[in-house]
């Protein structure tokens, strides 16, 4: 059984200011096997968030359906973890409550969620920050306060919408590496958003690129690639020099609609 | 710099005033039952607080009870205030429907300067504890809720997104991240409520009580005792001062993850 599945999706953004429709979604369809690592790849503006967001039901889509572990999704929920692009930490809790936030909505006491917070502390690698606040940590930290928050969950699906497009580039070498470990090890579907090439290919074990405005799935491409994913070998450049074909290919028909 | 030097730095000012106050005094210039010395209006207050020789007549010994009756009714009003006014500016803040009904009669509401409802005010609650008590409730409960709704509605969305996720129901986000979100407005708010409750009770008091801080100083008026009208004005001022200074202690432990993200913590 399929973890996620999209049906027939399509969105409709009514411009109130402007009286007029955005379609940003047209007629999407896609599955996501269990375990499956899925980036979710194409150009700023052309509606990633929003599918992602429908997947994490704060968006609803105006035709089709989406369901997860075979649930309908109608809102969100703790079944689905998000890592969002700012880390939304609680600025007012330090680390541990953060990522113990799901525990304390359920009631749980502080040495308990104390304790549970822990397990994920160490996973991302912030032992000794526990008592931090979010406005002491650099981008990576939030970040991974993020994540752990996201894990603590133990959803069955973990949605991450560019998380680490706002980080320097070593800080996110290092993420991405330990994003692919805490995967391998919990085993869990991720879907990831980017609009990079590079990390869509460092990271998934499926690609979807996606078509400018209105988005839909141009190609989905699946990466057979050993891990760690060796960016400079002839596979890796392959499949980017095809990727960055799709891409070339999509902006040149959006400018051509642009003038037409 | 030092603490002990950042405290003179404060005394300062107070004291060349109390000092140039003094000597002005003592020059002539005014008769001295105008505008008595500080050194006067300390000797009446000291009499007013411990009552050793009666300069203060029949207030001698009574300031305790005069500032404890204010202190009650700012504290009675403004405690109805604050939870009236956070719980109703949370709801408009959060829900249209409340915001639709209500929030026109507020707007219109605000304005009335408090003290015009001090007739009404007699009328409805006679000449004791009550009508003051409203009237402190009225001067800050519109600060009080003005800032809780700003703050209810700056909340940054994304932070309830996080917490929807995270499977918050709607009390639950109300709790957990709508009122911390809006806390540090709230606090301004509080703040700014603090002052008005003052202000109001000595208006109350010079009106339409017979006992307190406001009474005392209204009444030395009719007397011509200058002296303890300016110790009356300095206890006003003194209580007052402690008051914001508390709110202002609850609010630094209630706001300490502000610490270094603001302006206001390179304050010393
Ligand atoms: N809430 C909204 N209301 C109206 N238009 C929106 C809304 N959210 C997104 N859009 C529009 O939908 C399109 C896709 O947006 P988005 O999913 O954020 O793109 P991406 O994440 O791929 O950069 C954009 O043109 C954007 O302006
Ligand atoms: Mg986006």
């Amino acid at each position: 059984m399929a973890s996620i599945d999209l049906q027939n999706i399509t969105k409709i953004f009514r411009d109130a200011k402007r009286k007029r429709d955005l379609l940003a979604i047209d007629d999407v369809s896609l599955s996501v096997e269990q375990n499956e690592f899925l980036c979710l790849l194409g150009s700023s503006g052309c509606g990633k968030s929003t599918l992602l967001n429908m997947i994490a039901g704060f968006e609803k889509p105006t035709e089709g359906t989406v369901t997860v572990g075979g649930k309908l999704v109608d809102g969100p929920g703790a079944d689905r973890g998000m890592v969002f692009q700012q880390a939304n930490l609680m600025p007012w809790l330090p680390v541990w409550e953060n990522v113990a936030f799901h525990l304390r909505l359920k009631g749980w006491r502080k040495a308990d969620r104390r304790d549970a917070a822990q397990e994920y502390i160490d996973m991302v690698g912030l032992r000794g920050f526990e008592n931090h606040f979010p406005a002491e940590l650099s981008g990576g930290m939030s970040q991974r306060v993020g994540i752990a928050r996201a894990l603590l969950l133990n959803p069955q699906v973990i949605l991450m919408d560019e998380p680490f497009a706002a980080l320097d580039a070593q800080t996110k070498m290092d993420m991405q590496e330990e994003l692919v470990a805490i995967w391998q090890k919990q085993r869990c579907t991720v879907v990831f958003v980017t609009h990079s090439v590079d990390e869509a290919l460092v990271l998934g074990t499926r690609v979807a690129v996606m078509t400018s405005r209105p988005g839909r799935i141009r190609e989905l491409i699946a990466l057979d690639l050993p891990r760690p994913r060796d960016t400079t070998g002839p596979r890796f450049n392959d499949h980017k020099r095809h990727i960055l074909n799709l891409i070339r290919e999509e902006g040149m028909q959006q400018r051509q609609a642009a003038v037409a | 710099m030092t603490a002990l030097s950042k405290s003179w730095e404060r005394a300062v000012v107070p004291l060349f005033i109390l000092a140039a106050w003094e000597v002005f005094s003592r020059s002539g210039f005014l008769p001295a039952a105008l505008l008595p010395a500080p050194s006067v209006v300390l000797h009446t207050w000291g009499d007013w607080i411990f009552g050793f020789d009666e300069t203060s007549q029949g207030n001698t010994g009574r300031w305790v009870a005069d500032a404890l009756s204010s202190a009650t009714r700012v504290a009675a009003g403004y405690g109805i205030a604050v939870v009236s006014g956070v719980l109703l500016g949370i709801a408009i803040g959060w829900w249209r429907w409340v915001e639709r009904t209500v929030e026109p009669t507020i707007q219109m509401l605000r304005p009335v300067p408090p003290v015009s409802w001090i007739p009404l005010a007699i009328i409805w609650f006679g000449i004791a504890n009550k009508p003051a008590i409203f009237l402190v409730f009225l001067g800050a409960f519109f600060p009080i809720l003005m800032n809780t709704i700003h703050g209810v509605k700056t909340a940054d969305r994304n932070l309830i997104r996080a917490a929807s996720m995270m499977g918050a129901t709607e009390q639950q986000l109300l709790r957990h991240v709508v009122f911390p979100a809006a806390l540090p407005s709230i606090f301004a708010g509080l703040r700014i409520g603090i002052g008005a409750a003052w202000m109001l009770t000595v208006t109350a008091e010079m009106v339409a009580v017979k006992s307190g801080l406001g009474y005392v100083l209204w009444d030395s008026y009719y007397f011509l005792r200058y002296d303890l009208v300016l110790a009356a004005m300095a206890s006003i001022g003194l209580l007052g001062y402690a008051t914001d200074a508390l709110i202002k202690v609850l609010m630094s432990a209630a706001l300490h993850w502000q610490h270094g993200s603001t302006l206001q913590s390179r304050e010393g």
